[in-house]
C-alpha cells in the first residue's frame, strides 16, 4: 500500500517542543546565577511555579477545556512555570505562587483557546495581576547572596527603586556614587530583584544560543534595547542628574529578561520583521516611560503587555514585503 | 561571485544520493503507455488507432491548438488499445498503449553520438524542429517550449535562462547531464539564443554543483554569448521567477507574464532535447530521470523511454523496496505522491523517490504558535499561516485580498513549520476556490 499526500513529502524536523525546550536551555545561565544569588528562595519559587503550571494545565484540559489537546509534554508550559518564577521575588509566599501559576494557565492561556491562541504573554500577565493584587509582598524584593532563607530572607531595595528614589531628590550621581558599579550589575550575583533579574550577561548568553538555534530573530531584542536606549539617553543628556544613564536602564531590572525571553514569545509578537521592530521599539520606549515618569520604579511587564494588545494591529498593517511588488508600483 | 534570490527560500537536506552515478540505458519494457497529457494546455489528439504499427519516432499525436505539445513514439511495436490510464496526476487520463516489438527507428532520426556543431536553418526552421518533436519544458511543469519561444506580441526577449539549478533534494538527473552532455547542451542553447534573436545565455547552476560549473564554464568559451553563473543554494531557485531575479536582479511583477523582464527561462534538460531534435531529428522519446531514496539499493540516473512504468525503473535499481510507503514522481518538495507502480514516465518526470513507511507520515498537526518562520520563508511575500486560517474559515473573498492566487506551491512554509501545519493544503484549496471566483467574476462581465 502506497501512502497518498500532496507535497511537500518532507519536513524540517523543527517542531513546537524543540523551540520550547530551546528555550529552556538558554534561560539555564540565567536560571543557574538566579539560584546562586538567591539560593533556597529561588529553588522554591521555581519548583512551585513549574509544579503548578504543569499540573493546573493537565486538570484543566482533562476537567474543564475538555476540546483541547493535552500539550504538556511540548514545553509551553513548563516554560511559562520557569518564566514566572524568573519574574517573581525569590521570598514571595507559596500560595502567591500558585495563585499566579493558576491565573497564568487558566486564565491567560487556557481560557484563550490554549497554544498559540492567548493574547498576552501568561508569565507576564500573572506577574502583573500578582503585583496589583498583592503589591507589598511583590516588591519586597530579597538582598542577594542568603542561600539559606525563603520568606525569612531580608528585603532590600532595588537598584530601579534606588534610581526611582534618586529620581525624586534629583541626586542620581549622589545615589550611583554608593551603589555598586554598573559593569557589577552585568555580571549579576549582587543585584536584589527577581530572580530572572540577577545577571543581565547570563541573559544575554542566552540570547546569543537563541539566535544561534535560530529560534528567534535579532529584530525584537534589538529594537527594544535601542528604543531604551535612545530615549533614556535622551532623557540623560537633559538631566543627568534625574535620568539615570542608559546602561543603567539596560543592566539592571528586567529589561533584558523581557527583552530577550518576554517579549519574544512567538504567540503574542507581531509576525513581521518590520512590525517587530515597531513592537521592540515601543516597549524599550514604553519601559524607560513607566521608569521614568510613572509610579512604578519598573515598567518592562507593562510596556510588554501594552504591545501584545497592539500586536493584532500591527500584523493588520505591517505585511510582508511581496515578490515584484515594487515592480508593479513602477508600471 | 554566487548570485541567489532576495525573498525567502530554505536549505533542504540535499540527499543527492545518485550524484555521481553515470547516466545508463535499461532494457526496453514489454508495453508503453503514452498519456496524451503529458504537458500543460490542451492534451494532443491521437492520430493512430488500434493494431497500427509504428517504429520509434512516429507521430502518435498531433499538438490541438497552439498551447499543446505533438507526441512521437518512443519505441517500435504495435498499438494495442487506446484506453485510460492513471497517470501521475492521480486522475485517469486517455493513453495510447504499445506492445513493444524489437526496436526499430525511423530512419531519418541520427542515433550516432557524433558531436553536430553547426546549424544552418534559419530561426524559424528550428522553432518548426522543435515544435515537431514535441518538447516541453522538462523540469516538471511541461510548459510547451515552442510557446514560450515565441514571446506574445509587445514582448521581446533580452536575455536566455537556462535552468541548471536543480534545486530539489535527492535528484540528480540535470547534473549527471550536464556533466555527460555539455557540449550537446551549449549548441542546444545556441539554437535557442538564434530562435529568440538574443544575443546572451545564462546558464544558472546552484553551488552544489561545482564540477559542472567548472566543466560548462571551460566549455562555454567556444560559445560566444553563453555565461555560466554559479548560483548560492536555496530552494525554490529553481522556480522561474526566483531564477529569474537570482540571475537578472528583476522581479516578475505580480500577474504579468515572465517575458516582462526580458527573460526567458529553459530547462537544462530541454535545452539537451533541442539539441537533439534539431541536429539529430530526434523527437522527444527519452529522457534521464532519477530514482533514488534511501532504501533504494543502487539510486541512480537513467536514461528512459517515455511511457516506461515507473516499476521498471525501481526494478532496474535494485527492486522495489519492501518497506516502501510512498513513491514520488518528482523530488520530496514539489513531486507528487503516486497511486501504483505502473504510472508510465512521462515528458516532465525527473525523478522517482522512494519513501520508506516512517519517511512517508506527516505528523500531527499543532496549534499555530505564530513564530512566523512561514513568513520567513516564503518567497513570494506571503502569510502561509493566516492564509491557512481564513481558508479554515471558507472565507474565500478574504483569501483574495492576501493574494493566495501568487503562491508558486513550493512547500517552503510547510517544510518549515514546527506545528505540522498542512499549510500547502490550504493555500491550493484557496487557489482553486478563489480561481473558480476569478472565473466566475469573469463569466459575468
Amino acid at each position: 500500500m502506497l501512502h497518498i499526500s500532496s507535497s511537500p513529502h518532507i519536513h524540517s524536523g523543527d517542531s513546537i517542543s524543540r523551540n520550547m525546550y530551546g528555550v529552556l536551555i538558554a534561560l539555564c545561565p540565567a536560571l543557574l546565577v538566579g539560584f546562586a544569588t538567591f539560593g533556597l528562595g529561588a529553588l522554591i519559587v521555581t519548583a512551585t511555579s513549574i509544579s503548578c503550571c504543569l499540573l493546573f494545565e493537565w486538570l484543566l484540559v482533562k476537567y474543564l477545556f475538555k476540546s483541547q489537546k493535552q500539550t504538556l509534554g511540548d514545553g509551553s508550559a513548563l516554560l511559562t512555570g520557569v518564566l514566572l518564577a524568573m519574574n517573581l521575588p525569590s521570598n514571595l509566599p507559596m500560595w502567591i505562587i500558585i495563585l499566579g501559576s493558576l491565573f497564568a494557565i487558566a486564565v491567560v492561556k487556557m481560557s484563550f483557546g490554549g497554544l498559540g491562541c492567548n493574547l498576552f504573554n501568561p508569565a507576564l500577565a500573572a506577574r502583573v495581576f500578582l503585583l496589583i493584587s498583592f503589591p507589598v509582598q511583590m516588591t519586597s524584593w530579597p538582598k542577594p547572596l542568603q542561600l539559606t532563607q525563603y520568606v525569612d530572607a531580608e528585603t532590600g531595595a532595588t537598584p530601579l527603586a534606588l534610581m526611582k528614589a534618586a529620581a525624586k531628590g534629583g541626586d542620581m550621581e549622589g545615589m550611583l556614587a554608593q551603589t555598586k558599579h554598573i559593569w557589577d550589575y552585568f555580571l549579576g550575583f549582587n543585584m536584589g530583584g527577581s530572580m530572572g533579574e540577577a545577571s543581565a550577561l547570563a541573559l544575554l548568553i542566552g540570547l546569543v544560543y537563541l539566535l544561534w538555534r535560530r529560534i528567534i530573530t535579532w529584530h525584537i531584542p534589538v529594537s527594544i534595547f535601542v528604543g531604551a536606549a535612545g530615549f533614556s539617553g535622551i532623557l540623560h543628556i537633559m538631566a543627568p542628574n534625574t535620568y539615570a544613564s542608559p546602561l543603567m536602564h539596560l543592566f539592571t531590572g528586567g529589561l533584558m529578561l523581557g527583552a530577550i525571553f518576554m517579549a519574544t514569545d512567538y504567540v503574542t509578537s507581531p509576525m513581521t520583521h518590520k512590525g517587530q521592530l515597531i513592537y521592540g521599539v515601543m516597549i524599550g520606549f514604553l519601559t524607560i516611560l513607566i521608569r521614568s515618569f510613572g509610579a512604578y520604579p519598573e515598567g518592562v511587564s507593562f510596556a510588554i503587555l501594552i504591545m501584545n494588545a497592539f500586536t493584532p494591529l500591527i500584523n493588520m498593517y505591517c505585511k510582508p514585503k511581496r515578490f515584484g511588488s515594487q515592480e508593479a508600483a513602477k508600471v | 561571485m554566487l548570485k541567489t534570490f532576495r525573498i525567502g527560500g530554505i536549505h533542504p537536506p540535499e540527499n543527492k544520493l545518485s550524484a555521481g552515478q553515470a547516466i545508463r540505458k535499461i532494457e526496453l519494457p514489454a508495453q508503453v503507455v503514452i498519456p496524451l497529457s503529458q504537458h500543460l494546455g490542451a492534451p494532443a489528439k491521437a492520430i493512430v488507432a488500434k493494431g497500427d504499427e509504428v517504429k520509434v519516432g512516429t507521430l502518435l499525436a498531433e499538438a490541438n491548438g497552439f498551447v499543446s505539445a505533438s507526441i512521437s513514439s518512443p519505441v517500435s511495436g504495435k498499438i494495442t488499445k487506446i484506453d485510460t490510464v492513471i497517470d501521475s496526476s492521480g486522475y485517469a487520463k486517455p493513453a495510447i498503449f504499445i506492445e513493444v516489438i524489437g526496436d526499430e527507428w525511423l530512419p531519418e532520426i541520427d542515433r550516432s553520438s557524433d558531436l553536430k556543431r553547426e546549424c544552418t536553418l534559419s530561426s524559424n526552421e528550428i522553432l518548426e524542429k522543435i515544435k515537431a518533436a514535441g518538447l516541453v519544458g522538462m523540469g516538471g511543469a511541461a510548459f510547451p517550449t515552442h510557446v514560450k519561444l515565441v514571446p506574445p506580441p509587445d514582448f521581446k526577449a533580452e536575455i536566455l535562462i537556462i535552468n541548471g539549478v536543480e534545486c530539489e533534494p535527492y535528484l540528480t538527473a540535470d547534473h549527471q547531464l550536464m556533466l555527460e552532455k555539455s557540449e550537446e547542451i551549449l549548441v542546444g542553447v545556441t539554437l535557442l539564443m538564434k530562435v529568440l534573436n538574443v544575443t546572451q545565455a545564462v546558464i544558472g547552476i546552484e553551488a552544489n554543483k561545482p564540477d559542472a560549473i567548472k566543466l560548462l564554464t571551460e566549455k562555454a568559451t567556444a560559445y560566444p554569448g553563453i555565461q555560466i553563473q554559479g548560483l548560492k543554494m536555496c530552494y525554490p531557485q529553481g522556480g522561474e521567477k526566483q531564477l529569474i531575479e537570482a540571475i537578472t536582479g528583476k522581479q516578475v511583477a505580480p500577474g504579468t507574464l515572465p517575458i516582462s523582464t526580458g527573460a526567458v527561462v529553459q530547462n537544462i534538460s530541454t535545452a539537451f532535447a533541442v539539441y537533439e531534435a534539431v541536429q539529430k531529428n530526434k523527437p522527444l522519446i527519452e529522457r534521464v530521470i532519477t530514482v533514488t531514496g534511501k532504501d533504494i539499493v543502487t539510486p541512480s540516473n537513467l536514461l528512459v523511454r517515455l511511457g516506461t512504468p515507473m516499476r521498471a525503473l525501481l526494478e532496474a535499481c535494485g527492486g522495489i523496496p519492501p518497506n516502501i510507503g510512498k513513491l514520488i514522481a518528482g523530488g520530496p518538495m514539489m513531486g507528487r505522491s503516486l497511486t501504483n507502480f505502473d504510472t508510465p514516465i512521462t515528458k516532465g518526470s525527473s525523478g522517482i523517490l522512494a519513501f520508506n513507511e516512517t519517511e512517508s507520515l506527516r505528523q500531527p498537526i499543532e496549534n499555530c504558535i505564530r513564530c512566523a518562520k512561514c513568513i520567513g520563508v516564503c518567497p513570494i511575500g506571503l502569510e502561509p499561516y493566516l492564509i491557512s486560517i481564513v481558508a479554515d474559515q471558507n472565507d474565500w473573498e478574504e483569501l483574495e485580498r492576501l493574494h493566495v492566487m501568487e503562491c508558486i506551491e513550493c512547500g517552503c512554509c510547510q517544510f518549515t513549520c514546527p506545528a505540522h501545519r498542512p499549510l500547502l493544503d490550504f493555500c491550493r484549496l484557496g487557489k482553486s476556490k478563489v480561481g473558480a471566483l476569478l472565473r466566475q467574476r469573469a463569466a459575468k462581465k
